[in-house]
């Protein structure tokens, strides 16, 4: 079989100094959301891991994950994120191209089986046999089923492979679907978001090369140190939720005061994700610091849980419509069920009969 | 289903099957009583009737009559309850938004620590009535399933909404869930309850006064 | 098209009154830094808060700055990147910052120890160090 070597060698080679790796790993503890302590320990067990081999598959999906994750600003992503695993197949990364990349992934799969990690993005098409989508003339299925065989575990990028995405959206033409929908027997960790925010990616590589195992995750399979808040416990404009100060357009004095986005249609309350703490574009902010509500995309479902701009409190639906026509029929049925009662009351008059409340329809 | 798929159902289907329930078996019970008819009164009327029928609705809403200490908790308590209700229905910025979806106008909220503590008096009250129901003998003879039916169906938006408010309990999303299935639970049972009397109080009054008022009686 | 300040830094920010709007953050965090700095001082027990993960409005971040002050010690690290290790105007609590190549923010925390680790030489780097000083020694390496 076919080994990589330790981190540690290869950064030995590099002549990258311990304390340069100790900060690294600093970076890493901010990341993972582990006690800052632990940063000493990381380095000791990464140095002594071997890289594992990695395959990542991109399905029905728009590239946005991995252009999140080229854009990850941890230290020189390039020079170690990438070290700490071998990229054996990515087809929009790799320099190779046709039968040579597709040797290269069937390579690894064969050297590293039952070891390498396999990484998914987008969803996978079920519809007239899976056409929708397909690579060198194969079926997104049938690549996910043969790849999965020999996975150490799945790590499913991106809200499209953890739930079904965009793709999925009503009526969902393609028949999309996510990954755990098709594999069963595998460990699989949802890095959810509409692009998940590149350093809960690298944080959950990170976490998986550290304890050889994946983090621990919560009911939809997502690890709890990303997705164990939500948006709403850790927005800075939370106070005022609390105060009842709400921004009622986009740029009233509300807004301007930077009071709560809720009645704007924030779904930050019912959305589990990193955002306002570990930020976008290298820490620069997150969407509500800009001053647009939380669009709740990495939540099943977001993409046809209504508006992004009406409010949670607000329903969904139309029910005016739906009362109104309500009222209508109880009215009609008051006033026939009443005519009735009348021509009932009438005729045992005439027939010099008692009348009880019971005879009448309530 | 998911939770996020849940909630989505109560905000929108569920929310529709509630109303169409509510709706319907309000108008209908509604207008039923008042088309049940009243026998002409062939008696020349000695006083008006809408006057009186309005001054009874204000009045046996308003204005306390001497009581006994029992009837004089029951008073005060049951009126905590209501105004808190209806104020923390009313007057709660997150209702004010839905209310403003439905019907297309709002107005202004209340500040939250007003909403607070009505809402903390509204679930005292409640309790408060629960005891008394139950350990007053009278009381406790009248109550029937019914009864503590409609408290529970009452009790629990009032709860759910506060926990919701402070972030008790569960998380966000499983909060809205159980506020909201415990608000639709109530307006599908409404009608067929003891709760309609949200509505047929009114009317009920109405006539009392309204028969005093034609009788050239003062109610 | 490359303009000619065309990087983040060169944007001029005013940063407002903080107390005007400070909504209270501050205060809990000076309160947990002194309860740490009370156990260090008694049992040598250190500690760290990880900065990254707290929630600041805008402009607290400067404000904890202003408030913790400017102490005795700066050091700085050239490793991938810069970091810069300052002990505040109290002794014991250090602002550890690292940054990467391009000059983002990686790692952010107050620590409260008597020396913070990064600052001190690691064994490897050491014996890594011994060797090429041996080398020299042999006058195998012309400095
Ligand atoms: S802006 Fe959104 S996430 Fe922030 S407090 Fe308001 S509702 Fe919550
Ligand atoms: S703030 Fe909300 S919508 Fe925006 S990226 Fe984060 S989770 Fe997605």
């Amino acid at each position: 079989m076919n080994e990589h070597e330790t981190l540690g060698a290869r950064l030995a080679q590099q002549g990258i100094s311990r304390r340069a790796f100790l900060k690294f790993c600093a970076a890493m503890t901010t990341m993972m959301a582990l006690p800052p302590g632990a940063a000493t320990a990381i380095a000791e067990t990464l140095l002594k891991a071997k890289r594992p081999s990695v395959i990542w598959l991109s399905f029905q999906e728009c590239t946005g994950c991995t252009e999140s994750l080229t854009r990850s600003h941890s230290p020189t992503l390039e020079s170690l994120i990438f070290d700490m695993i071998s990229l054996d197949y990515h087809h929009t990364l790799q320099a190779a191209s046709g039968f040579g990349a597709e040797k290269s992934r069937e390579d690894a799969m064969k050297d590293f089986f039952g070891n390498y990690l396999l990484l998914v993005d987008g969803s996978i098409p079920l519809n007239e046999g899976g056409v929708y989508s397909t690579i060198a003339g194969r079926t997104n299925l049938d690549l996910l089923q043969e790849a999965a065989k020999g996975a150490a575990a799945i790590v499913a990028v991106g809200s499209c492979a953890s739930f079904g995405g965009l793709p999925m959206a009503n009526p969902n033409p393609t028949g999309a679907v996510a990954v755990s929908d098709i594999v069963k027997d595998k460990p699989i960790i949802n890095i959810s978001g509409c692009p998940p925010i590149p350093a809960v990616i690298t944080g959950v590589l990170a976490h998986y090369l550290t304890f050889g195992e994946l983090p621990a995750l919560d009911e939809l399979g997502r690890p709890q140190a990303f997705y164990g808040e939500t948006i709403h416990d850790r927005c800075y404009r939370r106070p005022f939720y609390d105060q009842g100060k709400f921004a009622k357009t986009f740029d009233d004095e509300g807004a301007r005061n930077g009071w709560c986005l809720y009645e704007l249609g924030c779904k930050g309350p019912t959305t589990h994700n990193a955002c306002a703490t570990t930020k976008w574009n290298g820490g620069a902010g997150f969407p509500i610091e800009a001053g647009h509500g939380c669009l709740g995309c990495s939540e099943p479902n977001f993409w046809d849980a209504g508006s992004f701009y009406t409010p949670l409190a607000a329903p969904t639906a139309n029910i005016a419509a739906v009362a109104g026509a309500a009222a209508l029929i109880g009215a009609g049925a008051a006033v026939a069920l009443s005519a009735a009662d009348r021509a009932k009351k009438k005729k045992k008059q005439q027939a010099h009969e008692k009348l009880s409340v019971k005879d009448l329809g309530n | 289903m998911n939770p996020q798929e849940l909630l989505h159902w109560l905000r929108g289907t569920g929310l529709q099957l509630a109303a169409a329930v509510f709706v319907l078996g309000m108008t209908y019970r509604m207008l039923h009583l008042a088309l049940l008819g009243r026998k002409k009164n062939l008696a020349a009327a000695r006083g008006a009737e809408w006057g009186p029928g309005l001054r009874t609705v204000w009045r046996r809403s308003f204005v306390m009559p001497e009581l006994s200490a029992r009837g004089k908790f029951t008073v005060i308590a049951g009126y905590t309850f209501h105004l808190g209700f209806f104020v923390t229905l009313f007057f709660l910025s997150q209702h004010i938004d839905m209310l403003r979806a439905v019907f297309g106008f709002g107005w202004t909220a209340l500040p939250r620590s007003a909403i607070d503590i009505a809402a903390i008096l509204s679930l005292a009250a409640l309790i408060a009535l629960l005891v008394h129901r139950y350990i007053d003998p009278v009381k406790r003879m009248l109550s029937g399933f019914e009864d503590y039916l409609s408290w529970l169906l009452t009790f629990l938006p009032l709860l759910t909404g506060f926990m919701l408010l402070r972030g008790i309990g569960f998380d966000y999303t499983m909060l809205l869930i159980l506020h909201l299935l415990s608000v639709e639970l109530l307006m599908v049972a409404a009608p067929f309850t003891k709760l309609a009397h949200m509505f047929s109080t009114f009317s009920a009054r109405w006539y009392n006064g309204a028969v005093a008022g034609f009788k050239g009686v003062k109610a | 098209m490359n303009l000619p300040n065309n990087n983040l830094n060169s944007i001029p920010i005013r940063i407002e009154d903080v107390a005007e709007y400070s909504i209270g953050n501050l205060r809990a965090l000076l309160a947990e830094i002194a309860a740490h700095l009370e156990k260090l001082a008694r049992d040598g027990a250190t500690a760290s808060i990880d900065l990254h993960s707290l929630p600041f409005a805008s402009g607290e971040y400067e404000q904890l700055r202003l408030l913790l002050g400017q102490g005795e010690v700066a050091a700085s690290i050239e490793a991938i990147g810069p970091s810069e290790i300052n002990e505040t105007r109290y002794p014991g609590v250090w602002w550890v910052t690292h940054y990467n190549v391009e000059g983002d923010i990686v790692a952010d925390s107050i620590e409260i120890t008597l020396i913070p680790e990064i600052l001190k030489s690691q064994p490897e780097d050491i014996s890594t160090g011994l060797e090429l000083l041996r080398a020299q020694l042999n006058g195998e390496v012309q400095s």
